[in-house]
């Protein structure tokens, strides 16, 4: 009986030991390793344990709708604002962007790395059937590429074989692009840390239309009684603060800088 | 293949210099398919060896439903129990996902029916022989549970080896309810699908090897406790 007691105090005392906080982030903010950097940093400056849930954008609301996470940090504008309309979320604070670019073979046989903006480039891939990879999971960074598909008014889903909607997270879309040889619509953090490039190079960038602005909602705890909210608004000041600007203006993959801050204190 | 090679030698060194994460994964894995072979065991065991002995009315269907389950996709089971433990869930108020313990529930559904399955097809056979002398002895049915199981411990060992090799290897259930957060609930499973996500081939095979490696290890361990395929006795 002791012996029981004993495993559950330190069960107990496990548990309450550090103060965490569950928030859903996107595959392509965990795959830059920003999180790595972040994370120590936090726990250090404010003694919360921030335990990620890497999943897609889309994933990431539906956890916040159902209350499953404190707060998420996503990369949709759209579903962010019907996520807070709907009154899953208290607010919605802009954070930090970085920005997609477009990968391919490097022969490039659609011309891409000449194409002026990022829509004449997809165009050309169209014009070319040359294949491409789209991440087809409703995530972030699909749901800007369809954008800019329709700005490109084109319809690729049903236009053949050449583009390929494998429904899986950026690091597995990639390893399937570099299988195809196919061009890619990536984050740039993602492609600089991804290793298995093989045949593929980054051949356009730097079209405003491409930027991807990231947003930190916490859950709304008039909805979810157990939401974290005061550990939520200590981690939304460390993430706002001059502290996590120096970390994420400053964090570099060979060289390149990948964020920029842009929250407002 | 240079891929192949350095998977092992990538393994090799994690193992050899204790890597801190790799070690707490290693154990987590352990921790979460072991929990969940104790349970399903609880449940299977008896559960296999019952349906053997006892005729009712629906036997047949259920036994062709628990072979059926044998099959049933992790990925699935890892949807419902989710959408069970999820706050907006019927049992969101314990606060269970995204815990061990979630993964735990989620293993235990997916091998329960593997282990009852084989258990079954074992006892049946063992039952047929016995059958008489249980009867004549005049036991109860506690008795006769109680005697099959354990002198067919062996076939019932392999039937348990065989569910915690699905536990151990299984990745799309413990994905959705453990969520694969670091320093809570990544397991080996997870973690290759993350670096293999990553594009990092290397780290995800070198991993895979100490998943084999784990699961050969397990198999010798309870192999050796249990005393079977031993020289001289088998």
């Amino acid at each position: 009986m002791i012996r029981i007691l004993t495993a559950i105090l330190i069960l107990i005392g496990v548990q309450v030991r550090a103060e965490t906080l569950r928030l859903a982030v996107t595959t392509s903010f965990h795959n830059s390793g920003l999180s790595d950097v972040l994370l120590p940093a936090i726990q250090r400056d404010t003694g919360i344990e921030v335990q990620l849930l890497v999943v897609g954008t889309g994933q990431a609301i539906r956890l916040g709708e159902a209350g499953d996470v404190d707060a998420v940090l996503v990369h949709s504008r759209k579903a962010e604002e019907a996520f807070v309309e709907g009154g899953f979320g208290t607010h919605r604070r802009e954070i930090m962007y970085n920005d997609f670019v477009f990968v391919g073979p490097s022969l490039d046989p659609a011309d891409i790395a000449n194409a002026g903006d990022a829509v004449t480039a997809l165009k050309r891939i169209a014009q070319t059937k040359a294949p491409f990879v789209s991440r087809g999971d409703d995530s972030g960074t699909h749901k800007k590429e369809l954008s800019l598909w329709a700005a490109a008014e084109l319809a690729p889903e049903q236009s053949g074989r050449w583009y390929n909607a494998v429904g899986a997270g950026m690091g597995a879309s990639l390893n399937t692009a570099s299988g195809l040889e196919a061009y890619i619509m990536a984050d740039r953090a993602s492609w600089l840390n991804f290793g298995n490039k093989q045949d593929l190079e980054l051949l356009f960038s730097g079209d405003p239309a491409l930027f991807n602005q990231y947003a930190f909602i916490p859950v709304n705890s008039a909805r979810h009684a157990h939401v974290k909210s005061d550990a939520v608004m200590r981690l939304e000041t460390w993430l706002t603060s001059p502290v996590a600007r120096e970390l994420i203006n400053g964090y570099k993959i060979a060289g390149e800088p990948l964020f920029t801050f842009n929250a407002t204190p | 293949m240079n891929e192949i090679w350095a998977g092992i030698q990538a393994a090799f060194r994690l193992i050899v210099t204790l890597d801190p994460d790799l070690v707490q994964i290693t154990l987590r894995s352990l921790q979460v398919s072991l929990s969940a072979l104790v349970i399903a065991s609880a449940i299977a065991l008896p559960l296999g060896t019952w349906l053997a002995i006892r005729r009712f009315r629906f036997r047949r269907l259920t036994i062709a439903t628990l072979n059926a389950l044998m099959g049933l996709p992790p990925v699935v089971v890892g949807l419902i129990v989710y959408l069970l433990l999820s706050r907006s869930g019927p049992f969101g108020v314990l606060g269970l996902l995204f815990t061990p313990t979630a993964m735990i529930i989620a293993q235990v559904i997916i091998i329960t029916p593997l282990i009852a399955s084989i258990t079954h097809q074992a006892m049946r056979e063992l039952w047929a022989e016995y059958h008489d002398l249980l009867i004549s002895l005049n036991t109860t049915k506690r008795q006769r549970i109680w005697t099959l199981i354990r002198d067919g411990r062996r076939t019932l060992l392999t039937a348990a080896l065989a569910g915690f090799g699905r536990a151990i290897g299984e990745v799309g259930a413990i994905m959705i309810v453990g969520g694969n957060i670091d320093n809570a609930t990544r397991v080996l499973t997870t973690a290759i699908a993350l670096e293999t996500g990553k594009g990092d081939f290397t780290l995800a095979l070198g991993l895979g090897f100490v998943l084999i490696a784990l699961a050969l290890l397990v198999n010798f361990a309870i192999h050796a406790l249990s005393r079977t395929e031993r020289e001289g006795r088998w």
